[in-house]
């Protein structure tokens, strides 16, 4: 591991930032030190960290429910699933898992390493920053801490300030149930996420939405310092409506995944495509549905988030210009409250076209059919999410095999994000690097190929040595011929 | 530079290379090229780097046509989507794990082992599904005009090509848009990639190097050590990213290093070096100059023969190495190998640790515990215990970097993961709404109670488990809906 104080290969060595310049160096020298102390390596260590945060979700739920509330009026049914469930899942896992997980995985020989042992351990990389956004700011936070712990390595936390009240919860109650030698919280807004990118992290998970510009930034940061790093980003989730399906049951998932946490969800459906005739009959069940889960008047539904802040409700306001409301529309600067909104009409060059609308706004634009469907997200950049919806299969898999994106649903919508065996990440512009469950420990560790030879049976070694004969040649060319060197080479 | 690149992905969208049976096919084709431009190949080797045909065919060939044996064996299983534990609110549904190609692949090859380092990764990204960019490095200028030539003849001139160039044309390279790139060389070079991939948020893996330690246990071999670290050491002329950069022994162990060594080398190169046609020559001026320049003010165990003409430098030993002289500032890169003392392991490992993470760490004792701990303690991209090198050979590892040394991993399966992209993926029917209603508001508290049960549980397959369970889904959907009556 570097310590700060080491010289680096290739490089001059650059002059010590002050404390103005680089505010946080010193924790991190702390904790890149601490590191070496090897407390968080052994087994036992990591679990207790792991019961801590189990302690932490279960003795605070109540005030984590309110938290979300406050921030986001999260209705406590979305909370529970959506953060509180999924992060006990998360920690339940590791913690029956985990034992098997550090465990070094053997690996298939070939003839000359036949009588030795080959292994892939996995070590954490050090000193872990996880920076996490507003939108599930519980979830989004533990998913991946739970991994880098698991994994053993030291963790920088840093919350997004936008989330006000959780932040505050983060910082006074989580380190409660948290070993402070081996993780530490930093507070604040853009400019401190900025100073702090300018140390050199082991690795760095960044979820955040706006992409790519955010990407952009902590990429080209970690590029200085060579620091490994998972981007979990966002984009527009297209959703395409075949003719042929069940109207209200799309129209009830479509709108349920839409309007969830007031569609601030990465992997919410941003836009509908479907042909003219199927908008005609889906305009209605979506009103039908909306009118179901949070009244005639959603605005006083307990079921309903609100935006986060001031700054992005005036910004999915904004998008309410785009193209014609054909339900919905309301909006109370106040209450921070914009009511479901399905918009009809929209252009692809119309703002609400050209960012994630993170609000519970639905445009439908209308295509031909499936094909032209598929070329229209083919020419936009990969999403996080896609979904199909259609009784055929063929259509959902067509969709699936003619685009690209970081996960499928077919006639559903992020119901995928429960299933923890099964990787969740981006590609392309969406993101890169993947985490969930196991996939969290892989991502937060460094599998170090080991091969560890016999010290004996040197008559071996010798076809390698120098000097070199034609005959050793041939005898190489016949052994290989004859697939005695699989899987790989004799040296 | 943009209009060859714009071509490549068009002819990715066509969906052309996606086919399992068209990347056997062009797997294949890879195949007949290496073994009918065998001799072509190993022309261009000996041209670039003085090497011998059998050094040119164990380094380089072998792992090549070892790797293309593997792959196309293994692929039809690794394409297949892998299915994925449910749970069981999702149990009647399909969900899995769907390997997709990126897109176009960027290949950046290194010139110390021009073959293997372009080829190797093309044979994963082809097997990904990719339509891949190979742009051999100019330093080793026969290799790379070989590969320009040869390739086209063999694999889609569309989906697969190589670009050739200097500094001017690989910048203007990396400022094109890439769904992966994978860089092999230095660790500066490596950041300057990273920084234009973070442009276009292109993922990267980057094979870089550093020092990679050797410690020799006093309680080990040393006759089987010596001979093995000779044969890492210098292979190539020293310039091989995995090479034991320096040893670390206690002070009593020096002397005997340097006999078994020196007689090892005479061993293997006879007693005039410069006439064995197995000891490559540093690969041009510029690298010369700096390996000889690390030479300066140390003490030379033997060796040290240099000849700018022909860039020979002989296998060279040094003795009493000071932790702050150049030799131990930088990569090697070269046929001298530092000796530095330490106490004990204990010393051992902390001055590893207190350098950058390198790209391997060789230990060599008789004592397993010893060398347990010595990979416990440290971190490095990969390690060999009791002998050099070997952990490359293996492609069922993954070969890749940490820290300075690099990130990612590629060889075998684990190419065939990084230049694919693992979609998850649920598919359920458009029936059976009766369940969701578990998920709709209105909300009350016994939905969020029965949520936990369902989310919590995870079920395997299995017949009667499927019934009950799918059943029992429909008995909670029907139970509250009477309940809201």
């Amino acid at each position: 591991m570097s310590a700060t104080k080491g010289k680096s290969c290739d490089q001059q060595p650059k002059p010590e930032p002050g404390p103005q310049m680089n505010p946080y160096a010193g924790t991190l020298k702390r904790l890149q030190d601490a590191f070496y102390s090897g407390i968080t390596r052994p087994i036992k260590f990591r679990i207790s960290q792991l019961r801590g945060l189990s302690r932490f979700l279960k003795e605070n739920r109540n005030l984590l429910l309110d938290t979300l509330a406050r921030d986001l009026n999260k209705p406590s049914f979305e909370a529970e699933i959506s953060e509180i469930v999924l992060c006990e899942e998360e920690i339940q896992l590791a913690l029956n898992n985990l034992h098997k997980w550090v465990k070094d995985e053997p690996v298939e020989k070939n003839l000359v390493t036949q009588l030795d042992s080959a292994f892939i351990r996995k070590e954490p990389y050090g000193v872990a920053l996880i920076i996490a956004p507003w939108n599930y700011p519980l979830n989004l936070l533990l998913v991946p801490l739970v991994g880098a712990i698991a994994a053993g390595n030291y963790v920088v936390l840093k919350p997004l300030e936008i989330s006000k009240s959780m932040e505050r919860v983060m910082a006074e109650v989580l380190p409660r149930y948290l070993d402070q030698n081996c993780f530490t919280m930093v507070l604040g807004g853009p400019r401190e996420a900025t100073l702090l990118l300018k140390n050199k992290f082991d690795y760095i998970f960044f979820t955040g939405e706006q992409p790519p510009r955010r990407g952009w930034i902590v990429m080209a940061a970690a590029s200085q310092h060579l620091t490994p790093i998972t981007l979990e980003l966002g984009g527009k989730n297209p959703c395409y409506v075949d003719d042929n399906c069940d109207l209200q049951n799309v129209a009830n998932r479509v709108a349920w995944f839409r309007f969830f946490n007031a569609g601030q969800t990465c992997v919410a459906p941003d836009y509908v495509l479907c042909s003219p005739e199927m908008r005609e009959k889906l305009l209605p069940a979506l009103q039908h549905a909306v009118t179901q889960f949070y009244g005639k008047d959603p605005q006083s539904s307990p079921d309903l988030a609100r935006i986060i802040s001031p700054k992005h409700f005036l910004r999915a306001r904004g998008l309410l210009g785009s193209g014609r409301v054909a339900f919905g529309g309301q909006s109370d600067e106040q209450e921070r409250y914009i009511a479901p909104t399905v918009l009809v009409d929209v252009k692809e060059t119309d703002p609400v076209m050209q960012e994630e609308i993170f609000g519970p706004i639905l445009p439908i634009l209308t295509v031909s059919g499936v094909e032209e469907a598929i070329a229209f997200i083919r020419k936009r950049e990969k999403p996080l999410a896609l979904f199909a919806f259609s009784n055929d299969w063929k259509v959902v898999n067509k969709v699936l095999d003619q685009t690209s994106s970081g996960t499928f649903a077919g006639n559903d919508g992020f119901t995928f994000m429960t299933i923890i065996s099964m990787p969740f990440g981006g590609v392309g512009h969406s993101g890169m690097g993947k985490y969930h469950g196991k996939f969290t420990f892989d991502t937060f560790s460094h599998g170090r190929g080991c091969v560890l030879q016999s010290p004996h049976l040197e008559f071996i070694n010798k076809l390698r040595y120098p000097p070199y004969s034609q005959g050793r040649q041939r005898l190489l060319v016949w052994l290989l011929k004859h697939k005695l060197s699989l899987p790989c080479s004799i040296l | 530079m943009e209009q060859r690149v714009l071509r490549v992905r068009a002819a990715f969208q066509t969906g052309r290379s996606r086919p399992l049976t068209f990347r056997l096919q062009q797997l294949r084709a890879l195949q007949r090229m290496v073994q009918e431009c065998q001799k072509e190949i190993l022309a261009a080797l000996a041209d670039d780097l003085h090497k011998s045909e059998f050094n040119a065919y164990s380094q380089e060939v072998i792992n090549v046509l070892g790797e293309l044996d593997h792959v196309i064996e293994k692929l039809p299983e690794w394409v297949a989507p892998e299915p994925a534990k449910k749970t069981i609110l999702t149990l009647m549904d399909e969900a899995y794990i769907h390997s997709e190609p990126l897109g176009v692949v960027l290949i950046i090859g290194a010139w110390n082992y021009p073959f293997v380092l372009n080829i190797q990764p093309l044979v994963g990204a082809i097997a990904a599904g990719n339509a891949v960019i190979v742009k051999p490095s100019e330093l080793s200028e026969r290799t790379a005009m070989l590969l320009a030539k040869i390739i086209p003849q063999y694999l889609d001139k569309e989906l697969y090509c190589v670009i050739n160039g200097g500094i001017e044309e690989t910048t203007e390279l990396l400022k094109q848009r890439f769904d992966h790139i994978l860089y092999t060389g230095s660790t500066g070079v490596g950041k300057i990639v990273m920084e234009a991939a973070a442009k276009h948020l292109t993922p990267v893996t980057l094979e870089l190097g550093g020092k990679s330690p050797c410690y020799i246990d006093k309680d080990c071999n040393l006759d089987v050590a010596c001979r093995r670290i000779t044969w890492g050491k210098y292979m190539n002329c020293g310039q091989t990213c995995i090479a034991p950069d320096y040893i670390l022994c206690e002070p009593s162990l020096q002397g005997q290093i340097v006999e078994k060594i020196k007689e090892t080398v005479k061993e293997f190169y006879g007693e005039e070096i410069k006439q064995s046609p197995d000891y490559e020559r540093i690969i041009n001026l510029r690298h010369f100059k700096r390996v000889t320049n690390l030479l300066e003010g140390q003490k030379i165990a033997f060796g040290g023969e240099t000849d700018e003409a022909t860039r020979f430098i002989a296998p060279t030993v040094l003795t009493d190495v000071n932790p702050n002289s150049k030799v131990m500032q930088e990569e090697i890169f070269g046929p001298v190998l530092p000796i530095m003392p330490v106490k004990n392991a204990d010393e051992a490992i902390q001055f590893i640790n207190q350098r950058e993470k390198p790209l391997a760490l060789y230990v060599f004792s008789n004592n397993n515990k010893l060398i347990k701990r010595m990979i416990e303690e440290t971190s490095s991209g990969g390690v060999t215990g009791n002998d050099v090198i070997m952990h490359f050979t293996l492609n069922s590892l993954p070969f890749g970097g940490v820290g300075n040394s690099g990130m990612g991993a590629y060889h075998g399966k684990h190419s065939f993961d990084t230049f694919s992209h693992h979609r998850s993926c649920l598919i359920k029917s458009l029936r059976m709404e009766g369940a969701n209603k578990l998920r709709y508001p209105p909300n009350s508290q016994s939905k969020v109670d029965w949520a936990n049960f369902f989310l919590l549980k995870r079920f395997n397959r299995g017949k009667i488990g499927i019934f009950l369970l799918a059943f029992l889904g429909i008995l909670v959907a029907v139970t509250m809906k009477l309940q809201s009556f």
